[in-house]
């Protein structure tokens, strides 16, 4: 084993955790490429980088800090009908809307962590679910600010800053979604490899130890918790800017089941398996659902059997890493 | 100058008092023992030292300073610390990253979302100077959970070590060691500063006569009696309860 004796060669150690691997550069250089390369597809790019949004949010607080949720999709619709009134009502520029939208996302996730917090896996789950359902029938009852069931629409789209138009304008709007996602990754980024993310880990790891080196163990995850609502509140407000209607489908079961299937497929607790887990099930569901739709779901159901029982932590990339340690590299 | 000191504490579960009126006083800078046969209660009285439990009734002083009603981490703030008979680490974490950690969260960085804990220089020299001290040096980089079960042993004492407390609770430190590595723990619990009061919860005779200047039994629940070594080996009433078990096998 490699000797650690001088606080030089620590400090080069711990800063190799944090470092960025080359792949993760290939990706994002990719990523901006394919605002130019693919205009065919920017409609599911912007899918994509939507839901890679959401399901990194969710990794957040499911990958670093150990709370599972099944109704995350409760701080995305919030999230979006926030942005939407906010345009509707004050200004339409996006960018505003998407402050607004993570400043009340983010709120509501700090006063529904007193609840999820308390008690076990299993209790959060079901208190996770009870929010979402309570958000959703909120939104569906008070349909004369929400439009109900008929969804919330003309909402007005301002040039992003006033300078970049996006309404109706598919490679602009795949473009200000991907600024957006990346400036996001970039601080979540910078979040979980910090003291306070280390805190998460430890937390998710043992908080019994956790506690006993100091840590306010809930102060931490309300914090995260409420961190992890804002972002799934930015996407819900990117997904209303670039779609023409805001309904009750942005906070449905379907949604918060989706993200997490996604995250599980892209694994969990190194930020990129919502991008590829999203990415992957996008894609696998436009090509095979359509082909036909119960294809999409036998699919769908397969890998996530595989997945769980063969490589539950990091999802498909543990199935990259194998392949590369065949090779005798080490990917992150 | 007492470090410690419990004062009519009590812990009740229904009929069961696991905790019976116990006033234990540890002096500044002891190294003291603190022994009893099995379900005499020295893990429950661990567990209220601690904040993990709450007392039916007493109290508990820290330096002087009412504790009692404080949780866990704030207890470790003003200088209570603790290690685990079965380790408690941070599996996923190296060991590097776990006493780094413990020593940030000390100095009240924890929340900080922003830098890394690479800048913080006079960290990490201090984390290099406690992983020599603990025979950690050539393991620091390794994952915590693929390490030999000894080095976590004293990856288990050096996180505690790590949060400078004024006093340590060490709880059965050489547990499970295999008995070739056993010295190496045991020095280093001999070598803990001098300035850490020390409150050893052991097993073993040989380990609490080998450490403790101080030794109290706890039997059912209750503070039985008190007094250094000599006297505890030769206080027939000790005998009877506790270390006849040994006498007689």
């Amino acid at each position: 084993m490699q000797m650690l004796s001088t606080p030089q060669e620590a400090t080069r150690a711990l800063a190799k955790k944090r470092a960025w691997h080359w792949l993760e550069y290939v990706f994002w250089l990719a990523a901006a490429a394919s605002v130019f390369l693919l205009p065919s597809q920017h409609s599911l790019l912007t899918q994509i980088a939507i839901w890679s949004l959401f399901a990194i949010s969710l990794d957040l607080i499911l990958g670093y800090a150990g709370i599972v949720s099944l109704g995350h999709a409760a701080y995305f619709g919030f999230g979006a009908y926030i942005a939407a009134l906010f345009a509707i009502n004050v200004t339409g520029e996006p960018v505003t809307g998407l402050a607004v939208a993570a400043i009340a996302s983010g709120l509501l996730g700090l006063v529904t962590s007193l609840l999820v917090l308390r008690g076990s896996d299993l209790t959060r789950l079901m208190v996770t679910l009870g929010i979402a359902l309570v958000i959703y029938e909120l939104a569906n009852q008070m349909s004369w600010l929400t439009g109900g069931a008929d969804g919330l629409t003309g909402m007005p789209v301002d040039p992003v800053l006033g300078l970049l138009p996006i309404s109706f304008r598919p490679l602009n709007a795949y473009g200000y979604v991907l600024a957006v996602v990346f400036v996001l990754f970039i601080v979540v980024r910078r979040i979980v490899h910090s003291p306070f993310g280390m805190s998460l880990r430890a937390i998710k790891g043992n908080p019994l130890r956790a506690s006993q080196i100091g840590v306010p163990n809930n102060l931490r995850l309300i914090a995260v918790y409420s961190i992890a609502a804002a972002y799934a509140g930015v996407a819900g407000a990117l997904l209303a800017q670039t779609t023409p209607v805001v309904s009750l489908t942005y906070i449905d079961f379907q949604r918060s089941a989706d993200v997490l299937l996604m995250l599980i497929i892209g694994g969990t607790g190194y930020l990129y398996g919502g991008i590829v887990g999203s990415a992957l099930f996008l894609i696998a569901q436009k090509f095979i659902g359509n082909v036909t739709p119960q294809y999409w779901e036998f699919w769908i159901g397969f890998a996530l059997v595989v997945i769980a029982l063969f490589a539950r932590d990091r999802g498909v990339f543990s199935i990259f890493q194998r392949i590369a340690a065949g090779f005798g590299k080490q990917l992150p | 100058m007492n470090a410690l000191e419990t004062v009519h504490l009590e812990k009740r579960f229904g009929g069961i008092v696991p905790t019976n009126d116990v006033s234990l006083t540890v002096r500044e800078g002891a190294r003291h023992a603190l022994i009893g046969p099995n379900g005499a209660g020295k893990t429950t009285l661990i567990n209220l030292l601690t904040g993990v439990l709450k007392p039916s009734g007493g109290q508990i002083k820290l330096g002087g300073e009412d504790i009692t009603g404080l949780k866990t981490h704030q207890r470790v703030a003003r200088g209570i610390s603790r290690t685990f008979q079965i380790n408690q680490l941070f599996g996923e974490l190296t060991p590097l990253e776990s006493i780094v950690f413990a020593i940030g969260e000390r100095e009240k960085l924890g929340t900080r979302f922003w830098r890394g804990f690479g800048s913080e220089d006079a960290i990490v020299a201090e984390a290099i100077t406690i992983a020599k001290q603990f025979g950690l040096s050539d393991a620091l980089d390794a994952l915590t959970s693929a390490l030999p079960y000894g080095k976590q042993r004293q990856l288990e004492i050096a996180l505690a070590i790590a949060g400078k407390p004024r006093v340590l609770l060490l709880d059965e430190p050489a547990a499970g060691v295999p008995e070739a590595e056993r010295h190496e723990i045991l020095e280093i619990v001999a070598a803990l500063p001098k300035d850490v009061t020390v409150l050893l919860i052991e097993h073993d005779m040989d380990i609490v006569f080998g450490f403790a200047d101080r030794i109290s039994v706890l039997v059912e629940g209750k503070l039985f009696v008190e007094g250094n070594p000599d006297e505890i080996e030769n206080d027939p009433r000790v005998r009877a309860v506790y270390l006849g078990e040994r006498a007689d096998g």
